[in-house]
């Protein structure tokens, strides 16, 4: 949630002069707009839904107490519920099956997203099928940058998790300011910051500077995933293997890592997708993902709300592939 | 097998840094070589903790422990090797739910002993067999009943070649219907010369079992003695009334 209001607030800061003249062309030319502008409202509708779901269904045990609750309070309301999930509120939904409503607000988005973009590029290849054409060539620098840094971050989120349940003072402490400083700075200062400063230092070129960026902004977040998971697993299991002779290192490997990866699966996961849209951020790196060639693109032909639906449609279809993705991972893992 | 000697043992807890409570006081015990002592007593009297001192779960605040003359409670203690040497069930199973029954069981020689896989395996169905969970042993515990899972759990304990084995309430969290199956093994292995130290509310088997009985009150060791003794004519007024109020 907090993470979500973070995003929010930094993601509007980089188009919205030029949006705001794109709104007022397309308004006095072309009949699209109030398409888009239907599509934006179911969008925001079923968003709505899904959060109101999100409420109802998961987060019962939240709604009396205050709603800006932690991620890791969260995290360990719902171990305490049911031990073998997290959940995060971060991100989007992920559906599960038998949940029928959400399960339909999922269908009507994506289908709905389908068709629409569909229907652009075929009944309105001018300029859509251009604009699809051009966007979709930074998807694989997308890719790239999300899966790179995931990787990435849950490393650094393995090490920082580690270091906030260690018993050591100052690793502690460590990681625990790491955390603080990370959650306290808004993600895209935090990301041209780091890229500046290992492009001075290190001289890394610009996709490996991006790919580390992200990745310590998310490993702060995944530490506190790892975290909650690690003391989601009873403290039986960790007393059961060192009266066994197991040594700490041996009990976290054999005994602990591996019930903790299927506790925190899902919430990375979720992580995935909140990383992808975050991704975006790096367009302003000049890097050539999705949203910086879909900026390039406005700025040769001047097309930008139509550019952005078009950027908009594919983030939004990527993301919610991903979420029921997620969904299934997340059902067999329940299953074994 | 091993001797297992307590010296004015004492744990104090402190709740929320303000009141301490002192939950073993002055604990005194010695488990003589293929010996069994059960500790009985109310609960909160301090038996578990007492017990889970033994193999350092706990850390005592004060006093001594000895196994075989080795000081457990010394800073310079290898304490690994001391856990490998004794056993222990717990009340609550504690087995690794993401491994298969047979490789919660070889765990721990595998890695600890640096067992070869296809040794420990033998060794694991060999316990299997003994525990009589032979055919279970691909199964997950998860798939197993309370009495079974912890029928691993002593076949796990037993998988390091402990000389002495500790139970901490091994039958409490089982169906009745259950708990005969684990206390007949217990048996096998008490009839076998284990050094066994156990805490448990089962006082037909402490009776038919045991070679001694402490009983423990408010972290204090009330009345030691044989079976006989503390069941017929217990000395302490504490231990007569505990007795009257469970058998």
């Amino acid at each position: 949630m907090e993470s979500d209001l973070r995003k929010a607030k930094a993601q509007p800061a980089f188009h919205p002069l030029k949006c705001g003249r794109g709104i007022f062309r397309t308004l006095a030319g072309e009949s699209f707009s109030c398409l888009s502008f239907f599509f934006a409202g179911i969008t925001a509708g079923c968003r709505m839904f899904m959060d109101k779901d999100l409420t109802n269904d998961e987060l019962k045990a939240q709604i009396t107490k205050n709603k800006m609750v932690s991620v890791d309070a969260a995290a360990l309301n719902a171990a305490a519920s049911a031990p073998q999930t997290i959940t995060m509120t971060d991100g989007p939904l992920i559906p599960k099956k038998g949940e029928k409503h959400v399960l339909s607000s999922w269908r009507i988005t994506f289908i709905g997203a389908i068709i629409l973009l569909a229907g652009l590029i075929i009944f309105k290849p001018d300029p859509y099928r251009q604009i699809f054409i051009v966007c979709i060539q930074g998807a694989p620098v997308t890719f790239q940058v999300t899966v790179c840094a995931i990787i990435g971050a849950v490393i650094i989120g393995t090490f920082t998790g580690l270091g906030s349940v260690s018993s050591h003072r100052w690793i502690n402490m460590i990681s625990g300011i790491y955390v603080e400083l990370i959650r306290g700075i808004p993600l895209l200062v935090q990301l041209i910051f780091i890229y500046y400063a290992l492009g001075r230092f290190l001289h890394l070129e610009g996709m490996v500077a991006a790919i580390i960026a992200l990745s310590i902004c998310f490993g702060a977040y995944m530490g506190e995933i790892v975290r909650a998971g690690i003391q989601a697993i009873p403290k039986g299991q960790t007393e059961a293997a060192t009266a066994l002779g197991m040594s700490k290192t041996q009990t976290f490997i054999y005994v602990i890592l591996p019930q903790t990866v299927k506790v925190v699966l899902p919430a990375i996961g979720n992580e995935f997708i909140s990383m992808l849209k975050d991704s975006s951020l790096v367009s302003q790196l000049a890097l050539a993902d999705i949203l910086r060639k879909g900026r390039e693109y406005i700025s040769r032909t001047f097309l930008s709300l139509e550019t952005m639906l078009i950027v908009a449609l594919i983030y939004l279809i990527l993301t919610l592939v991903l979420s029921r993705l997620v969904g299934l991972l997340e059902e067999r893992l329940h299953k074994k | 097998m091993a001797k297992i000697e307590i010296k004015d043992l004492c744990k104090d807890f402190s709740v929320e840094g303000i009141k301490t409570v002192h939950a073993v006081r002055h604990a005194s015990l010695t488990v003589n070589d293929g010996e069994v002592v059960v500790i009985i007593g109310p609960s909160g009297s301090g038996k578990s903790t007492l017990l889970r001192s033994v193999n350092k779960l706990e850390e005592p605040t004060s006093g001594s422990i000895f196994i075989d003359d080795v000081e457990v409670t010394s800073p310079s203690a290898d304490l690994r090797k001391i856990r490998e040497e004794v056993g222990m069930v717990f009340q609550s199973f504690n087995l690794f739910p993401h491994l298969s029954v047979l490789d919660n069981i070889t765990l721990a020689p595998r890695k600890v002993l640096k067992m070869d896989k296809k040794e420990a395996d033998e060794l694991g169905m060999q316990l299997l067999k003994r525990v009589g969970l032979e055919e279970k042993a691909k199964n997950k515990p998860g798939q197993l009943s309370g009495g079974q899972q912890q029928r691993v759990a002593i076949a796990r304990a037993l998988a390091m070649k402990p000389k002495a084995m500790l139970f901490d309430e091994p039958t409490s969290a089982l169906d009745p219907e259950m708990i005969k199956e684990v206390l007949d093994v217990m048996m096998d292995l008490a009839k076998e010369g284990m050094t066994m130290l156990l805490v448990t509310h089962e006082m037909g088997f402490a009776r038919a079992a045991a070679d001694k009985i402490v009983f423990m009150d408010s972290g204090e060791i009330i009345e030691t003695g044989t079976p006989e003794k503390i069941f017929t004519s217990p000395e302490s007024e504490r231990t007569k009334s505990f007795l009257n109020h469970i058998l």
